[in-house]
């Protein structure tokens, strides 16, 4: 009697958990954006003066300057990605204007020196003095100056460039517009006073800057030194409604394959069947909660893989059922027959699955972008599979049998002529 | 369960009519080499580069075809490859289609076909093309270098071939299907045949298990012995292939028919797969580890086959 309270505690906690959080939970999924809209695109990069090899730094942070230009256009979780040695994917879900977004990523970030020579006052600092080709390629340094502040070093290309520049500008002290601006693309850094030829290769960035502002800032006018080339290798869009209308069908066909199937395992296999099927929705809300603690995202091979999966994994029932009613056919009492069959099927489900997960880490360290994206599903999909249609599935179906509940071959589908004398 | 050998007397034979299903498989492999050589491949925008432009539409636009064709070589498109369905059209560009132009293009159909039309643009450079194509390839040998490593160390590296064997055999009508069918091969389809790969071997594995575990016990003296542990092996997990297959076809199937139009080609792929992978598991693969298995005959009559 304790076994079969067992069961139905399991049943119901297990049922409260799934019911009680799925909602939530899909809620939480990321769509990828073929189920969203939105749009991906693969960059190469190539140095902008043609020789010269692209350094992991320098693409490192050309993509952190990536994420946080669509971040500027305020677009929700920008997914930037670095590949191999020398190519950035970016993937921005749901935007709405994709023209503008585009065009904000493709500028290469610009390192300035603006000043107010032969402005009027209302266009502010008009006149750009020098630009990144004037600046040492990857020649600015944070340091820290007396009074514990930081600042940054950069390092220019000709000296008396700069000393002409800033000559002209001191000239302005008069009227006090003897600044000479930073920006960076357009936005205004910092924009100290000249007051005097500076006949030096180097101009200090001052301000209030904490450390790590401090490297942000160096890490990005280094990049405007050097800007990475970027060119478009692959992209693929996806209009909003496209995307939707696509996750409505196949959410519907998933969802009427899942039934299907759950149906097929009641008729045949009568009261494991049913067990398998109830496994097999605590199956589908673990891969769900498997996507969202690894932060993963839905994409449209991602589901079919899910609902491919679901088939499989009833796979892991079959190769048990299958098992036990052999057991039972010949002769052997129900809890026996359950005992020789769930050690005899054991073997066999994880070298199956074993198998099929090395295909899935093949995919996962060669493929790329959407292939990864299945490889994980896959994989995921496998051991979710071992948790629920062997270790959940095997205790229910045990505590059941043990309860001496269900101990007619009938329960199992099988028929008293089928089994035969031992 | 004990092996017995009069159990499968009566039965029908996988084994004995083996000769017939490897020369089935023979005629279609040959006959999809013989397509792939002459025809090729269809391939889609993810191998061949150029840009593939789908709308999806509100408005039933089958009739204007022609309209459609004008209207792209008015605004200087040229004529892309156009296929117009009830509630889709596609384009299919043979250059890579720029940013500036992809954009005019989208907001010029909307205004003058359908307001409501969305888009879905994939565009490759032929460089990335080859590299995916190359890349595929480098999976497909990787993961089965992988498989037959396992399968010589958990069972005898002559199941290791015959298995590896099934699943080429399987990936290989699928491909061979979609040429002759002339149907698109893209990205999700490399996916789809790499699924097949991963069913095909979970499915033939569960077959040489039981082989594995009838040899533990049995007493062969013959080849005709072995033979029929193989045949009753085949039989003893008939119900669990069916009810298998069943289930991943039913859900194939739905994704087929109900989901989304661009997994639709996928779920084709996995449908021939999924049957290929079923048959190739009954009728191919354990009938080719007999073949081998027989070759070692010498060893045969003074000991059991140990396979593990």
């Amino acid at each position: 009697m304790n076994r079969l309270l067992t069961f139905v505690l399991i049943v119901v906690l297990s049922a409260g958990v799934v019911g009680a959080t799925s909602p939530w939970l899909v809620k939480q999924i990321k769509l990828g954006l073929d189920l969203k809209g939105g749009f991906e695109i693969l960059y190469e990069a190539s140095p902008l003066d043609g020789g010269g090899k692209v350094s992991k730094d320098s693409l490192v942070q050309t993509a952190r300057s990536l994420e946080e230009r669509a971040n500027r256009t305020g677009v929700a979780e920008p997914d930037v990605s670095i590949e191999g040695t020398n190519r950035i994917r970016v993937k921005i879900a749901g935007v709405t204007d994709e023209a503008k977004v585009r065009e904000v990523l493709s500028k290469p970030a610009n390192l300035t020196f603006r000043s107010a020579v032969g402005c009027t006052p209302q266009q502010g600092y008009c006149k750009t003095e020098l630009n990144g080709s004037d600046f040492v390629p990857n020649g600015a340094s944070v340091r820290q100056s007396n009074l514990n502040a930081y600042e940054i070093d950069i390092k220019l290309k000709d000296a008396s460039k700069f000393a002409k520049v800033t000559g002209d500008i001191a000239k302005l002290a008069s009227t006090g517009n003897n600044q000479l601006a930073i920006y960076l693309d357009d936005q205004q850094i910092s924009a100290p006073n000249v007051n005097e030829e500076i006949n030096s290769n180097t101009a200090s960035i001052t301000g209030s800057f904490t450390l790590d502002e401090a490297n942000n800032l160096k890490n990005t006018i280094n990049l405007g030194a050097l800007p990475l080339k970027l060119t478009e290798k692959y992209t693929q869009s996806v209009g909003a409604t496209l995307g939707q209308l696509s996750l409505q069908e196949t959410l519907f066909a998933g969802g009427l394959a899942t039934v299907l199937i759950l149906l097929f395992m009641f008729v045949f296999y009568r009261i494991p069947g049913a067990i398998a099927s109830f496994a097999i929705i605590v199956y589908i809300w673990m891969l769900l909660l498997g996507f969202y603690l690894m932060d993963a995202t839905l994409t449209l091979p991602g589901i079919a893989a899910f609902i491919l999966g679901i088939g499989m994994a009833v796979d892991a029932n079959i190769i048990t059922f299958e098992r036990i009613r052999e057991e039972m056919r010949s002769g052997k009492s129900v809890l026996s027959s359950l005992k020789a069959g769930s050690k005899n099927s054991f073997r066999t489900i994880i070298d199956a699955h074993v198998t099929t997960v090395i295909a899935g880490l093949v995919l996962f360290f060669i493929g790329t972008g959407a292939v990864k994206g299945f490889a994980v599903t896959l994989i995921l999909s496998i051991v979710v599979s071992i948790i629920t249609n062997v270790g959940y599935s095997r205790l229910l179906l045990h505590l059941l049998i043990r309860s001496n509940k269900l101990v007619k071959p009938a329960y199992f589908g099988i028929k008293e002529s089928e089994i035969r004398a031992l | 369960m004990r092996y017995k050998f009069t159990e499968s007397e009566k039965r029908f034979s996988f084994v004995g009519k083996a000769r017939y299903f490897f020369i089935l498989s023979i005629v279609i492999t040959v006959l999809g080499v013989l397509t792939l050589a002459f025809a090729g491949l269809h391939y889609g925008v993810d191998f061949k580069a150029g840009s593939s432009v789908d709308f999806s539409v509100k408005k039933d636009l089958s009739g204007q075809k022609n309209a459609i064709q004008q209207f792209l070589t008015d605004e200087g498109y040229g004529s892309p490859a156009l296929t117009v369905g009830t509630n889709r059209v596609t384009m299919r560009f043979p250059d890579t289609l720029q940013q500036d132009k992809e954009e005019k293009l989208k907001a010029d159909f909307a205004s003058k076909f359908d307001k409501s039309a969305s888009a879905e643009v994939n565009t490759v450079d032929p460089e990335m093309a080859r590299e995916l194509q190359l890349n595929a390839l480098k999976a497909v040998a990787i993961a089965s270098i992988g498989i037959i490593l396992y399968v010589s160390i958990r069972f005898e590296w002559r199941f290791a071939v015959a298995g590896i064997v099934a699943l080429l055999h399987d990936a290989f009508i699928v491909i061979s299907l979609f040429s002759i069918f002339r149907l698109e091969v893209n990205l999700p389809f490399i996916v789809a045949v790499l699924t097949i790969i991963g069913y095909s071997i979970n499915d033939t594995i569960v077959i040489f298990d039981r082989i594995r575990e009838n040899l533990r016990f049995a007493k062969i003296k013959t080849g005709a012995d072995l033979a029929n542990l193989v045949n009753a092996s085949i039989w003893q997990t008939l119900t669990r292939s069916i009810n298998t297959v069943m289930t991943v076809l039913i859900a194939a199937l739905c994704l087929f028919i109900f989901g989304g139009e661009s997994i639709k080609l996928f779920s084709l792929a996995m449908l021939f797969g999924l049957i290929s992978g079923a048959y190739s598991s009954i009728f191919i693969a354990s009938q080719l580890w007999l073949v081998l298995k027989n070759r070692q005959k010498p060893k045969m009559a003074a000991k059991t086959p140990a396979a593990s």
